[in-house]
């Protein structure tokens, strides 16, 4: 437990750091590191489904969509108030304290749809799963696009920017430390249990809906605080941001990174999120033959035979042996 | 309630249905020789549409006359024929391989075969749509009153009709029909009997991509306007209908496709337009909650 707590104080401190280096940044390297820390909650949260309970999830974009729109709705409609009854002059400490207060909102919305969404369809083999999941995924999108209240295909704008690198990063840490102990914890062989086999787990006493169920919503959490991350940073939400490939690509990442390691996990959403930059790059310098630019600039193809390619050659993963975050929260034993 | 109204509504569900019945056919007998959901199986559909597209110029440069029907059905042969192709293809390259893998393993192979498909095409042929040429005149069926049939509607009846009187006689009536449904009752056994399991794998996937082909070209007949991602949703669809027929049950598929695309008609035609792709889903998670089976399928204990 020790270690764990000894992890989480030096990566906050850490994220404080980078976030008073961050003002020296070009808004570019600004924004992609902001968004490496918000794919690495969207990631690491997916892992506790896929990769330690063994549950496929195509629909992890529908949840980071409750979030984003949840906490955007709040701060539009009541940050003015909320600062003026306050009546403090300082109002920066005051509105980071909403911020958080609106993202746990929005990942507690999100928890619960994802408790109302996985309470019938866990009972669902594996693939059957992926299917439901995909298609809650889209219904949440569809519903998005038909309210009007929510700006519908016109666009969500959220008023203020209140993400920066410090929550970026720390809420990151903070994923990675409430993931790795959930796991290491006693309680929480039971997720592994149930992925490597559910009959035999059942045999042994465990409640295997009970603990997909638990994973379900601790991950749809997640999604909803990336989600609400996301939305006061880029400050504008559009339905078509949490369409099925968004779910891809957060999926890309576990499979790339290893299922089941968090460590692979997390490089693989920096790697990620850096790739399709420097394809772009790559796209726009000179004497490229004119066939390649599309095939760089569409990160989709590169995606699909990353999927084929690792699980034919390698099932675990680029760094699925890495295991920095093991010892998290596990006790010491004589 | 109008029955004229019903009945346009009716004929209008049971062409879509027969569409979905179509793909549907695929997924069901690829579950039941191998137990896995081919994801990429809608994108085989979409590269049926695009074989019939490429070779509707080529057709026309040869017989500059027009080849009328005879021409039609050239067409859908050889998207067929191209697709059955695809399909042992992808199965020897991405599938095989795999076969002793866990579930999960091969479904992820499966959602990236599909997401490279699509891709693919997109880059070759761009991601705008595509007018289908006209190869059969559309117009309304004289004779029927007030009731509207489209000649492309009768076709596609007609065709899926043809063809599923061709696949059951394939399934019931010949060597390798039966091979595939001892397959799909216990491969080991099957192949102790001396049935290479290799060859009816890969002759259940070009079977039902030959099936997924015609319903891509018969839809193309009907609504002349092809993109590369117009698979994700009929292939989703059709997947609903092989669970809620019973999924690995063949005549199961083609009712399931029939009551789906029949519900979803009616649905859009008397509740809401808007619940078009939501009905689906609301079919599915209700099939699976309350008769996982299907409504044709069996019981299946799983065993340790």
């Amino acid at each position: 437990m020790k270690d764990g707590r000894i992890f989480l104080g030096l990566a906050l401190l850490a994220a404080f750091a980078l976030n008073a280096l961050g003002s020296s940044f070009n808004a570019y390297y600004y924004d992609v590191c902001v968004s490496i820390g918000i794919n690495i909650i969207l990631a690491v949260g997916l892992n506790l489904l896929i990769g330690h309970t063994g549950q496929f999830s195509l629909g992890h974009a529908g949840f980071m969509a409750v979030g984003a729109y949840t906490s955007a709705m709040l701060t539009n409609h009541f940050l003015p108030s909320f600062l003026r009854l306050t009546g403090s002059t300082d109002s920066t400490f005051f509105s980071h304290c909403f911020f958080f207060a609106v993202l746990m909102i929005g990942g507690l919305g999100a928890g619960l749809i994802g408790l109302l969404v996985g309470i019938p369809s866990l009972r669902l083999r594996g693939d059957y799963l992926a299917i439901v999941t995909l298609g809650f995924g889209e219904i949440i999108r569809v519903l998005i696009l038909n309210t009007d209240a929510l700006g519908a295909s016109r666009g969500l704008s959220v008023k203020v920017s209140s993400t920066d690198l410090f929550w970026s990063f720390g809420l990151a840490a903070v994923t990675v430390y409430v993931v790795a102990s959930l796991v290491n914890s006693t309680y929480g062989r039971g997720f592994l249990a149930v992925r490597d086999n559910e009959i035999a787990a059942e045999a042994m006493g465990i409640n295997s809906t009970k603990y997909k169920v638990i994973a379900f919503v601790v991950a749809s959490f997640f999604a909803g605080i990336a989600g609400g991350l996301y939305a006061h940073h880029k400050q504008f939400l559009t339905p078509e941001g949490f369409n099925f490939f968004k779910s891809i690509d957060v999926v890309v990442m576990v499979i790339l990174g290893g299922m089941g390691s968090t460590a692979g996990v997390i490089l693989a959403a920096i790697i990620l999120t850096l790739l399709p930059e420097f394809l772009r790059y790559l796209s726009h310098l000179n004497g490229l033959p004119h066939w390649a630019q599309p095939l760089l600039e569409n990160r989709l193809i590169l995606y699909s035979l990353i999927l084929i390619v690792i699980m034919l050659v390698r099932p675990q993963g680029l760094f699925g042996e890495l295991r920095w975050f093991s010892k998290l929260g596990r006790r010491k034993t004589q | 309630m109008d029955l004229t109204l019903f009945l346009q509504q009716l004929i209008n569900g049971i062409s879509l249905g027969s569409i979905y019945a179509l793909i549907a056919l695929g997924y069901t007998m690829v579950y039941g020789v191998l137990r896995f959901i081919n994801f990429a199986h809608g994108d085989i559909y979409m590269l049926g549409a695009f074989f019939g597209f490429a070779l509707a110029p080529l057709l026309a440069q040869l017989f500059p006359a027009g080849a009328g029907i005879y021409g039609a059905v050239a067409i859908l042969l050889t998207a067929m024929a191209l697709c059955a192709g695809m399909g042992i293809i992808i199965e020897k390259l991405a599938y095989r391989p795999l076969r002793d893998r866990p579930r999960l393993t091969v479904l992820i192979t499966a959602i990236g075969v599909s997401l490279f498909i699509q891709n693919m095409t997109q880059y070759f042929v761009g991601a705008e749509p595509k007018g289908f040429p006209e190869l059969i005149p559309i117009q309304a069926i004289d004779g029927l009153g007030k009731l509207t049939v489209l000649t492309s509607q009768a076709t596609i009846i007609g065709v899926t009709l043809i063809l599923l009187f061709l696949l059951r006689f394939i399934v019931m009536k010949t060597k390798l029909g039966m091979a595939m449904r001892a397959l799909s009752l216990n491969p080991t056994a099957c192949s102790l009997m001396g049935v290479n399991n290799g060859r009816v794998i890969s002759f259940t996937f070009a079977l039902g991509s030959a099936l997924a082909a015609a319903a891509g070209i018969l839809v193309a007949f009907d609504s002349p306007s092809i993109d590369p991602m117009m698979g994700n949703t009929p292939g989703i669809k059709a997947f609903v209908a092989a669970v809620l027929g019973g999924i690995g049950n063949i005549p199961g598929a083609a009712l399931g496709g029939l009551i789906l695309g029949i519900t979803e008609t009616m649905v859009v035609g008397y509740i809401n337009p808007n619940l078009r792709d939501a009905i689906a889903f609301a079919i599915l998670i209700v099939i699976l909650l309350c008769r996982p089976s299907g409504l044709l399928g069996k019981v299946e204990r799983e065993k340790v």
